[in-house]
């Protein structure tokens, strides 16, 4: 005997920044709609936690795209429209400029904060031959079209080429768009270099008072209010389909539910296996993705700024050339993403903290046994430390508290395969998987990072959910695409 | 619900819509997207909110006639003669 399963207009898998959203935009029209996901707590890749008496967060280095309010074309820009369109004021999220973050080379440093003004001045101080071509390359971020399919676009080096002579200071220019966003070893699309670096040097980076923990809290809040189920602890196992087209899920538990369409954030390649074997069958090798990182939390007893660091964020390398690509070892120690959450204009976090993100081999982690993994974990934050002095203080003496996770720990609270950050290197822009109505949303439609990730959650919400398949509809809300 | 009221009505969507505009200032006859920031998805919305609020369905070949406040009060004065002013705040 079991209970008819429950209907629902849309059903989203995962209650990440992209299925938060997504669920705001379709409760907010009337749909009855339910986030179904695994874990106790929401937030997915960019999520929260607690240990040892404190309030940590997974992720959170910057919020991107900050743009301050009265900027000619700040309302125009993605963070400003992803709150219109989930109806959240902007001062709710209490955001605090960077101090100003650095790209550090082997003997070269660009400095560069919010606006492109002072990265312009550092190029024209340390790279007096690009300063045109540089110039260019702005006009040329500009004047590039918004809505372009990522399968087609071009690589970045190549078109970069154009532009810039100097390999290294193109190496300096990708470091962060690399870091915050690339999928693909030691380059990006050309189209979503143009997102990267609007969202990171023309716009900028800020910290919401109180972290990660205050943007959850507004989204959460939001869809609540307005009138959408979250249900957590609700691993899907499975897409329920009938001649080509799904029509609900089954979770671990063995409930089903249904709904006329399902929004995924689970990723592609992880979305067609649910979907059953026929949809795992298309699943190309290279779907996956490879980058993953290890990331270290040092709460420290000092400062950064008394033992000398000033930047918000140093992206470094120590190598001749940038690598980024998945190392063979377990982490890569030349290049990296120290962050310093108290170099923002804000009262807090109250204690002092540093972060630091290396890329890492999610096999060689996955290969170990308990007690080496927490052993390696050690010994990567001690090395790590050892290894960026180059770049800011040695905190290891300074540190009162610390947390690794690696993308084993990635993997696991958030299903993501190879605990893959930005996900699989092949992104479908149109949100469209094999099943009707099923899509997807997040990571692995294209826009990354949390204001990425939001903003896919509403275009995918109002392009497969609320516009009703009409064509017109559809291209006035394909118009979401930054 | 008078022409008044169908300003009222669509201007309170608006706020809800992009709650950070100044809306004091705006001119009943000019374009809206030419004194605050509407794009295409935020123009949807307040159709969407018409819908929800007052049962009012827009079809897409007659979105150009919301281009104004004065152009709403033209369009929707029949549709909307007999409902009842909602605000949201
Ligand atoms: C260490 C780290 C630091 C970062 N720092 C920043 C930063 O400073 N700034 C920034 O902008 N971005 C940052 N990012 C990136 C950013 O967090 C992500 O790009 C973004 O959060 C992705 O959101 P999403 O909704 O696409 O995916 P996810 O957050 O991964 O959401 C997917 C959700 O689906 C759930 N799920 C998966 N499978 C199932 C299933 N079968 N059933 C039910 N639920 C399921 C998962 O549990 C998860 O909650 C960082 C990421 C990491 C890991």
């Amino acid at each position: 005997m079991t209970a008819s399963p429950e209907r629902f207009d849309t059903l989203i898998i995962g209650a990440g920044m992209s299925g938060l959203a997504a669920g705001i935009r379709l409760a907010l029209f009337d749909q009855r709609v339910a986030i179904v996901e695994k874990h106790s707590l929401w937030g997915g890749l960019n999520s929260f936690y607690k240990l040892g008496g404190r309030r940590l967060d997974v992720g959170l280095h910057a919020l991107t795209n900050f743009m301050a309010p009265g900027t000619p074309g700040a309302k125009a820009r993605p963070l400003a429209r992803i709150l219109r369109q989930l109806r959240i004021p902007f001062a709710d999220l209490a955001l605090g400029e960077q101090h100003g973050s650095e790209v550090a080379f082997p003997g070269v440093r660009l400095r560069f904060s919010n606006g492109l003004a002072l990265l312009t001045e550092e190029i024209a101080t340390h790279f007096p031959a690009e300063r045109d071509g540089f110039a260019r390359l702005v006009a040329a971020v500009t004047d590039y079209p918004p809505v372009e399919a990522e399968e087609r676009s071009p690589s970045a080096r190549v078109v970069l080429r154009e532009y810039l002579r100097d390999p290294l200071l193109v190496d300096m220019l990708l470091l962060p768009l690399l870091y915050y966003g690339s999928p693909t070893p030691n380059d990006v699309a050309w189209s979503s270099f143009v997102v990267l670096f609007k969202s990171l040097y023309e716009e900028g980076f800020a910290r919401p008072e109180g972290g990660v923990r205050r943007i959850l809290e507004l989204l959460r809040g939001r869809y609540l209010e307005a009138g959408g189920e979250l249900r957590m602890r609700c691993g899907v196992e499975q897409v329920l389909s009938r001649d080509g087209r799904a029509y609900g899920l089954r979770l671990e538990d063995g409930r089903e539910l249904r709904a006329d369409r399902i929004l995924s954030s689970a990723g592609r390649v992880e979305t067609l296996r649910m979907a059953g074997p026929e949809q795992a069958a298309q699943i190309q090798p290279g779907d996956i993705g490879q980058l993953s990182f290890v990331e270290s939390i040092s709460i420290l007893d000092t400062p950064p700024a008394d033992l000398g660091h000033a930047a918000t964020i140093t992206f470094f390398n120590d190598a001749e050339r940038l690598v980024y690509a998945r190392p063979d070892e377990p982490v890569d120690y030349r290049s990296g993403v120290i962050c310093c959450p108290g170099h923002y204009a804000a009262e807090e976090p109250h204690e002092p903290a540093l972060r630091l993100t290396l890329l890492a081999n999610h096999a060689r982690w996955s290969a170990l046994e308990d007690a080496d993994y927490y052993a390696l974990k050690e010994r990567v934050w001690d090395l790590g430390h050892a290894a960026i002095t180059r770049y800011a203080p040695d905190v290891r003496p300074h540190t009162i508290f610390k947390d690794v996770f690696t993308p084993r720990t990635i993997e696991h609270f958030t299903g993501h395969l190879n605990g893959a950050v930005y996900g699989s290197p092949r992104k479908r822009s149109d949100g469209r998987t094999p099943l009707e109505g099923l899509f997807l949303c997040g990571t692995d439609q294209g826009y990354l990072g949390i204001i990425g990730a939001m903003l896919s959650g509403v275009a995918m919400a109002n392009r497969h959910a609320l516009a009703g398949g009409s064509g017109k509809a559809d291209t006035v809300l394909s118009g979401v695409q930054p | 619900m008078t022409r008044d009221e169908i300003i009222a009505a669509v201007r309170d969507i608006i706020h809800t819509i992009a709650p950070d505009e100044d809306l004091s200032n705006l001119n009943s006859q000019e374009r809206l997207r030419d004194q605050i920031e509407l794009d295409s998805m935020d123009f949807l919305d307040i159709v969407m909110e018409l819908r929800k609020r007052y049962g009012v369905h827009v079809p897409e070949e007659d979105y150009k006639e919301l281009s104004t406040l004065d152009g709403c009060a033209d369009y929707l004065a029949p549709h909307m003669a007999d409902k009842e002013l909602k605000l949201s705040v």
